[in-house]
């Protein structure tokens, strides 16, 4: 893979290296599409790990991989494949939990969902020859090659998303934290389930488009994990899941940007080691 | 005023008949217990007070309008159910949410705000759960989480509260505390309750009346008369001892459902 450090090094002078990280246009999108993706993954990254449906999460980011493969088969933008397959996906794993939230049974079915979808990202993948270098971003993510329009899609979406969860966020926190009290005071439990699965496929997609299929945990869930583990307090953790999320984010760009090493690596271990940390000091 | 009022009541679940000929009537003020062997139709009971089981036949009232339509005016403790320790929300946070969580938006900071941050804080004091209201509700004895949860339940001054079976994982002496406090509740806060338990001799010297449940059917009274040799032998149709330990304690004998029964 062509890797950034061949346009410019580190020159070990803060200001000059910050500085040229904003110097060309695809790092500008790169460090701007990482935003827009680090909060919305730190908001409803929270919310899942309060939901306990990481698992679910998982199943679609390997529905994502699916959606990108099938897009890039069809020849239609892989932006398309991620938000359409994970919309899809989300609607399947809310059918197959049915109307009980028993989590036995969904982890079970959720499973069998992910083991389909992966299978037949792999066979689309065989079908389109040309793409063995494509498949390792899909996988483990890239931070080259994003246009201003894919920011765009990406801004938009994620706003859109937030706006709705931060108006169904208490009614959302209720029906997570205490599904049967929430129930009898009129909050519609079944349908928030719905949204929130709905609403995480839409983060798992966004999140794809910069760690990758295989590493989108590295955003939605540790930084949430690790905030969950620092305070009890819903909205301090909410901020807080945020704030890890960009700056891993950021960090993970930045040391792409001056080294060899592709950006899912980055982020995946910087996130990894602030849930040690947060584990260890709490 | 009358809090609940069932008149001739039938509840099926399908075909099966879970109950009928039930009629019962608890005030205002009154604590009083729901009592009987499992399966004998307690939670339905409090299912059909929060109209989420429909009569199959006869009346009922709940603070004074039909079941269902007078939920906001009740706290409801459904049957449970403990945070596990991975739950990392506060339990302040918790009590919060019986108060606004079913609202759509964010709050908005103001005196709307602090009234409700206060009420939660009045609420906590109430049912002496301030020194632990702060930590995560994962984290507490089952005994402090079902305190905080009766505060969810009141936080919104409602005027009957439904607890079922909230002293089910608690030891003895919570046991006696909890229904101490609901006692108090029921005085200060003008409130009637509807507690479902197994065991009635930690709670009976609290009580104000009995529902007990068996045989299809309910009778209701004051607790030395309905937990007595008549009223359940008629209630059960066989033949039941009802007797007194040395230590006061009620033990019930040819019940034939033992199994969870109150007085094993």
């Amino acid at each position: 893979m062509l890797t950034s450090s061949a346009f410019t090094g580190l020159s070990w002078s803060p200001v000059t290296d910050v500085r040229t990280l904003f110097t060309f246009p695809f790092m500008q999108h790169a460090l701007a599409a990482g935003t827009i993706v680090a909060v919305m993954a730190g908001v409803i990254g929270w919310f899942m790990v309060l939901r306990r449906q990481t698992f679910a999460g998982h199943t679609l980011s390997v529905t994502a991989f699916t959606g990108a493969s099938a897009a890039s088969l069809a020849g239609v933008p892989v932006a398309v494949g991620y938000f359409g397959i994970c919309g899809l996906g989300a609607l399947a794993l809310a059918a197959v939990a049915g109307p009980r939230r028993s989590l036995g049974a969904e982890s079970a079915a959720t499973g069998s969902v992910g083991a389909l979808a992966l299978a037949l990202g792999f066979l689309f993948v065989s079908l389109y020859h040309g793409i063995l270098t494509g498949l390792d971003s899909l996988l483990f993510g890239t931070f080259l090659g994003i246009t201003s329009s894919q920011v765009l899609v990406l801004l938009v979406v994620a706003a859109l998303t937030l706006v709705v969860v931060a108006l169904a966020a208490r009614p959302l926190l209720f029906a997570s934290v205490d599904p049967d009290v929430a129930r009898a005071g009129g909050v519609p439990v079944r349908l928030l389930g719905l949204g929130f699965l709905l609403v995480l496929g839409l983060a798992v997609a966004e999140t794809s488009q910069i760690t990758g299929a295989l590493l989108v945990f590295a955003l939605l869930v540790t930084p949430a994990a690790a905030a969950h583990r620092i305070t009890a307090r819903p909205f301090a953790g909410v901020v807080l899941s945020v704030a890890l999320a960009l700056a891993v984010t950021w960090l993970g760009l930045a040391l792409a940007y001056f080294s060899v090493y592709p950006v899912g690596f980055y982020i995946t271990s910087l996130s990894f080691a602030v849930y040690v940390l947060a584990r260890v000091l709490t | 005023m009358t809090a609940v009022s069932f008149t001739d009541a039938e509840a099926r679940i399908g075909r099966a008949t879970i109950w009928r000929d039930v009629s019962l009537t608890v005030e205002r003020g009154q604590f009083v217990a729901v009592l009987g062997p499992n399966g004998a139709g307690k939670s339905t009971l409090v299912r059909a007070v929060l109209g989420l089981q429909p009569l199959a036949a006869g009346s009922a009232t709940v603070l004074g309008r039909r079941p269902g339509d007078a939920n906001d005016r009740i706290g409801y403790l459904p049957q449970r159910r403990s945070f596990d320790e991975s739950t990392r929300i506060r339990g302040v946070d918790v009590v919060r949410l019986g108060l606004d969580g079913a609202r759509w938006g964010l709050p908005i900071p103001g005196t709307r705000s602090r009234a409700a941050a206060a009420r939660v804080d009045e609420v906590i004091a109430l049912v002496g759960a301030t020194a632990y209201a702060g930590r995560p509700i994962g984290e507490l004895s089952g005994g402090e989480q079902q305190r905080l949860l009766i505060a969810q339940a009141l936080v919104r001054r409602p005027q009957l509260l439904l607890l079922d079976e909230p002293l089910d994982s608690l030891d003895l002496p919570n046991q006696i505390g909890v229904a101490a406090l609901v006692r108090r509740i029921c005085a200060e806060e003008d409130v009637a309750v509807l507690l479902v338990a197994h065991d009635v001799n930690p709670i009976i010297g609290y009580l104000d009346g009995v529902i007990y449940f068996a045989g299809g059917t309910a009778v209701e009274g004051p607790p030395e008369e309905v937990i007595s040799t008549e009223t359940l032998s008629a209630l059960y149709g066989v033949a039941i001892e009802v007797l007194r330990a040395s230590d006061g304690r009620l033990v019930v004998v040819g019940a034939p459902d033992l199994h969870g029964h109150h007085a094993h």
